[in-house]
């Protein structure tokens, strides 16, 4: 408990550097951000009040550091195209970014880990190139138009599934979690449960489509890995089944290499998500993040950001500890 | 399986050269100019089509556009953004990475702490925040990939670094009296191009769908110029009326990351022993 401890104190002059970079991009950006934000016409009075009212005539230090002090009680400010306190505007997206990328990276795992692992004991054999030629596709596709492709064939051509948002209209569900599977499970909801779970399949395809390919790739190298070691030669020796030496000393070992793959992953699942959000117009932070992108609410953008950027780093993290669970040898 | 080995180099390589000639001799190569308007022949779909006319082999957009000479010219920015955003971050990564690894101590912690700020952001988000406070233009993507891309190769670079300075060859160059600079440059960084070349062939790729997924949301070059990513933008709101819109801009980045990627393997392949032996 120490050590986390101590990691999480390590972490904090970075996420200080990466929150001051995040602000100091807003500051070094071309043109007047007041401006921008209200446009051509605007007079030099609405200018120059929103300036006094986003604190953006105060120096630039002293606007941080009303920022941090502000942030660490939770108050980020008002999205400006919203009207809306950030904070609330985020509170009611995050859940549905989480519910995403969790069901992308079971999708991922679900197809991935099977596929690498057999193809690696598998080695070689008809199996392992097609499973191979199908991650190296998944790699290539760009997600973006993976989406469309889904949209097009299964959403309009077959009409078999829906194209966006995230629950069909008309169809109440009361929020306990905001993640809306877990919530129409508790609340006994099937009707609810069946079109959430209908309006996810794409978009955690979409999204999932890439990881799966890299975690295949990986899972079948660490795999054939292991297999060269000694003790597995020793295990196999001893007279253990072949099952027993595939899962107890050979997916127990590559796991840890696949365990830091998919950690590291999650960091671009997330900024994935941005493009798969805007695609199926998921109400998740990364559609959000593009509409204030759009609407130039440069404080909206600004805490989107660091949002993104805090979770990523917590996340990897959490990966590192989940290394000492999976192997005692590693030591902090 | 040699063969099968080489053969990823050469279709890679092919599709690559491919991509080379598309963006260099594009004026030659484009039919029209991606440009022009001919409103009266709007959303004609692609030539082999019912409605399909010979003028146009891929058809045209909602304004008329000719869609295979848009994207012939869309290779011209894939492939400027990416070699530009290989090169610029390998140099800055290389150089930072062989000096971390090389002289150690504070010069290693320095760039160390900035790699591990840079690595704190996934790099799409570094690319979304550069381009969302700086605004559309190729200056401005090449420098946010840039940016997203140079600490992946100063991480490799310094860790071979660091193992390849304790080698005999370079203790012999230090002690023929050889300065830091010949060494690094002469000795140490040579070494680590193998591995360089890998990442360089496998950024490009991620540099490429990069570029595009910006340019789809909206991020990266300005509209008026025809890129693969904004070519399916604007096709998106058409994927039921005119479906060609989308397939193909996606089609052209598919099977340019495809063959990249292919070339990037077969280099890997033959570059890393370890991998060799695993075969």
């Amino acid at each position: 408990m120490n050590k986390l401890i101590r990691r999480l104190l390590g972490a904090i002059p970075v996420l200080l550097a990466i929150s001051f970079l995040i602000f100091l991009l807003m500051h070094i950006a071309p043109g007047d951000p007041v401006t921008l934000m209200l446009g051509d016409n605007a007079t030099p009075e609405d200018v120059a009040r929103l300036r006094s009212e986003l604190g953006f005539d105060k120096p630039i230090l002293v606007q941080y550091w009303d920022f941090l002090s502000r942030a660490v009680r939770g108050d980020f400010g008002r999205s400006l195209k919203f009207g809306e306190p950030v904070i609330k505007l985020v509170g009611e997206r995050l859940p549905a970014t989480l519910e995403l990328a969790f069901a992308s990276l079971f999708v991922a795992i679900t197809i991935a880990v099977p596929l690498g692992v057999y193809s690696a004991i598998r080695h070689n054999s008809l199996v392992d190139h097609a499973g191979m030629s199908i991650a190296l596709i998944g790699v290539s596709l760009p997600n973006f138009w993976l989406g469309i492709m889904l949209i097009y064939f299964l959403g309009g051509q077959l009409n078999l599934l829906p194209v966006a948002g995230r629950i069909e209209y008309g169809i109440e569900i009361k929020s306990i979690t905001g993640l809306y599977l877990l919530d129409s499970l508790l609340t006994g909801n099937f009707a609810a449960l069946a079109s959430v779970a209908k309006h996810l399949l794409m978009p955690a395809f979409t999204l999932g489509a890439a990881l799966a390919a890299i975690v295949t790739r990986i899972s079948r190298s660490s795999v054939l890995e292991v297999m060269r070691q000694d003790y597995v030669t020793t295990a196999r020796a001893k007279g253990l089944s072949e099952k027993t030496v595939i899962w107890r000393h050979i997916v127990r070992n590559a796991l840890i290499t696949i365990v830091t793959i998919l950690g590291l992953q999650l960091g671009a699942l997330l900024s994935g998500s941005v493009v798969t959000e805007t695609v199926f117009s998921f109400p998740g932070i990364g559609d959000l993040l593009i509409q204030s992108i759009s609407a130039r609410d440069y404080k909206l953008t600004q805490v989107l950001i660091l949002m993104f950027a805090v979770t990523y780093f917590v996340v990897n993290l959490l990966v590192d500890f989940l290394y000492s669970w999976i192997d005692p040898r590693i030591k902090f | 399986m040699f063969y099968f080995r080489y053969l990823k180099i050469w279709v890679g390589g092919a599709i690559l050269a491919l991509l080379v000639v598309c963006g260099v001799a594009a004026p030659l190569i484009a039919p029209r100019d991606p440009q022009a308007q001919t409103l009266e022949d709007r959303l004609r779909p692609p030539r082999w089509s019912d409605n399909g006319m010979s003028a146009y082999l891929l058809g045209t957009d909602n304004l008329g556009r000719d869609m295979l000479s848009r994207i012939v010219y869309g290779s011209r920015i894939s492939l400027m953004v990416g070699a530009a955003t290989v090169i610029f971050a390998g140099l800055v990564g290389c150089t930072l990475g062989a000096i971390a690894g090389y002289f150690g101590s504070t010069a290693d912690e320095i760039v160390s702490k900035i790699s591990e700020i840079f690595l704190a952001f996934p790099f799409l988000l570094i690319a979304i925040a550069i381009m969302a406070f700086l605004g559309q233009g190729v200056g401005n993507l090449i420098m946010a990939l840039m940016l997203s891309r140079w600490v992946q190769y100063c991480r490799v670079v310094r860790g071979e670094v660091l193992s390849l300075k304790e080698r005999d060859f370079v203790t012999a160059a230090k002690a023929l009296g050889a300065r830091d600079a010949y060494v690094i440059f002469h000795h140490v960084v040579p070494n680590t191009l193998a591995s360089v070349t890998v990442i360089a062939t496998f950024g490009m790729a991620i540099v490429i769908i990069t570029e595009a997924s910006l340019s789809f949301l909206g991020l990266g070059v300005p509209v008026h110029i025809p890129t693969w990513g904004s070519m399916l933008a604007e096709g998106r709101s058409y994927i039921n009326r005119a479906p060609w819109l989308t397939i193909f801009p996606g089609l052209a980045i598919f099977i340019t990351v495809f063959g990249i990627n292919l070339l990037g393997d077969g280099l890997r392949d033959i570059f890393d022993p370890k991998l060799r032996r695993q075969r």
